[in-house]
């Protein structure tokens, strides 16, 4: 179970105007604004839950995410995963998550998929039966099969995404994380990684937190959803919530978007 | 049911060896690289040998004297670069968000970034280093007995040390500038040409600086009097190895980074 209770973040971010003098001016005084990403947000989510978390660009989701894979310190308010503070015990906490972060690889480049596995592996000290179960459901469910011996750079995006997702779950994490999962990808594999996500809730209860931008995903996915923009949580409920019955699924939300004036 | 768990050391052999295979995609770009760190090395040897064509010694050292500490120092430089090249990439990890996937991992966050990149090409520039060595070592007429082998290999483990030290720091300066700065390679790169010659000619102050702020005297300078016969001292054979205390400030200034992270975010 995940809950977080009044969890804030500010940074301070310098400022300068442009041009060359300004530059050099803040090269000796900088101004600093305090940017608040996240102004007391509280949410729980159910083991098993899958819940799409959606705002602008810019609106804190990233800073969210972050808090939650315990990469981030926030600076008020409490948050427990399954029993840890992920940004105090990170080491035990991070063994029970996955994270996909869909515009950045975790697979080696130059070498064949299943290399980068194998180093998964031993990073995650993954048992060799639970590994080799794991690996064959996978390969099996995502159709990776030849896939394993390419190396990565030889894989189109699609082909690539699979295996990130197979590489997130390899260590059967109890929460997955995506970061935009289906940015950039063909239709087909589009609903490949959609179906294959479905699967793996319903299969093995794995809680899923998806960001996107693609209400399409949204809606295949999450029964709940949560919307943040300008650090605050502005809506927690269902799909229909948010749509209304409108079947213009991007202009309903950006409406939404604009009546919260974010 | 009982989980093996695998090691620090194995799972960096393990990254290692995925480095290997990546680079042997890559072949041609290997071996020129090699080549070529082989022939930058030589090219500082002539430098030495043309210049001792003319004076017979510097500050009470002989041609052969400088080949060895040059070469030991080389050595040492070219290891803790293969190694510990990971620190010198940090900037990039840091501006591409790939240190935030270093976070997600269950395991130290330096091994997984000296993991992130092992530098075999500097082979070439070891080679370089044995060879002259073993050409120091024929041109001088040190007479070698176990104390004195003792201290070489002392001064090539405090050395390494020093360099990854320093590395390290650099690294670690990329949480408070996000940026490589440029004039950390005084201290990596300039050391390793300005430490071809024993520290000690370059004036008393720098002899001083070299022995209490950053110790390169301790892995350079004082072993090197004892293996020459300079000194008796036979403190000095133990001297490199407290070089690796420079370690401990590094790795504070990098828990100190990880720290500043973890609470801003960038």
């Amino acid at each position: 179970m995940i809950t977080m209770e009044h969890i804030c973040k500010s940074y301070k971010i310098a400022k300068r105007n442009a041009g060359l003098k300004e530059a050099c001016k803040s090269f000796f005084h900088r101004d600093y604004e305090e940017i608040h990403a996240l102004k007391d947000v509280s949410f729980t989510i159910q083991d098993g839950e899958m819940v799409g978390y959606i705002g602008p660009n810019g609106a804190g989701k990233s800073s969210t995410i972050k808090i939650l894979s315990g990469i981030l310190t926030p600076d008020a308010g409490t948050c427990l995963i399954n029993g840890k503070i992920p940004w105090k015990n990170r080491i035990q906490h991070v063994r029970e998550i996955g994270v996909v972060f869909g515009q950045r690889s975790q697979l080696w480049w130059d070498v064949p998929v299943i290399d980068s596995f194998e180093l998964l592996k031993d990073i995650y000290s993954i048992p060799d039966h639970t590994y080799r179960s794991n690996l064959d459901e996978l390969t099996e469910r995502l159709n990776l099969g030849d896939l394993l011996r390419s190396p990565v750079r030889q894989l189109s995006l699609g082909q690539r995404m699979r295996c990130e997702v197979a590489a997130s779950l390899l260590h059967s994490p109890k929460i997955l994380f995506l970061d935009e999962p289906t940015i950039g990808l063909d239709a087909v594999s589009k609903l490949a990684v959609r179906d294959f996500i479905r699967n793996q809730n319903e299969i093995h209860g794995t809680t899923v937190i998806l960001t996107t931008h693609d209400m399409q995903d949204i809606e295949a996915l999450t029964k709940r959803i949560i919307l943040i923009g300008k650090g605050q949580i502005l809506l927690d409920g269902s799909f229909s919530d948010i749509t209304k019955g409108n079947p213009h699924i991007d202009e309903t939300l950006a409406e939404l978007y604009r009546s919260y004036d974010i | 049911m009982k989980t093996k768990k695998i090691n620090s050391f194995q799972l960096y052999l393990h990254y290692v060896s995925i480095n290997i295979r990546s680079m042997m995609q890559y072949k041609t770009s290997f071996l020129l690289t090699a080549i070529g760190q082989f022939l930058v090395s030589f090219n500082v040897f002539l430098g030495i040998f043309f210049m001792f064509q003319r004076f017979s010694h510097v500050k009470g050292f002989e041609y052969s004297e400088v080949v060895l500490c040059f070469s030991i120092i080389l050595l040492e430089f070219s290891l803790a670069e293969m190694y510990a090249r990971g620190f010198d990439a940090f900037p990039d990890m840091m501006k591409n968000g790939t240190f935030d996937r270093v976070l997600v991992r269950p395991r130290n966050e330096i091994l997984q970034v000296l993991g992130s990149k092992f530098e075999l090409t500097r082979i070439g520039r070891m080679l370089q280093a044995v060879v002259m060595f073993f050409y120091g070592i024929t041109k001088s007429n040190v007479e070698w007995n176990v104390s004195k082998i003792l201290t070489v290999i002392f001064m090539l483990i405090g050395g390494t040390a020093l360099f990854t030290g320093i590395f390290l720091i650099y690294a670690a300066l990329c949480f408070f500038t996000l940026d490589g700065l440029e004039f950390m390679n005084v201290l990596t790169d300039g050391a390793r040409e300005y430490g071809k010659y024993p520290v000690s000619i370059y004036g008393k102050r720098m002899l001083q600086f070299t022995t209490f702020v950053v110790p390169y005297a301790l892995v350079q300078y004082y072993p090197l009097l004892y293996i020459l016969d300079k000194s008796t001292n036979r403190f000095y054979i133990l001297l490199p190895l407290l070089a690796i205390l420079f370690l401990i400030p590094c790795y504070l200034l990098w828990r100190f980074g990880i720290h500043k992270y973890t609470s801003s975010g960038s």
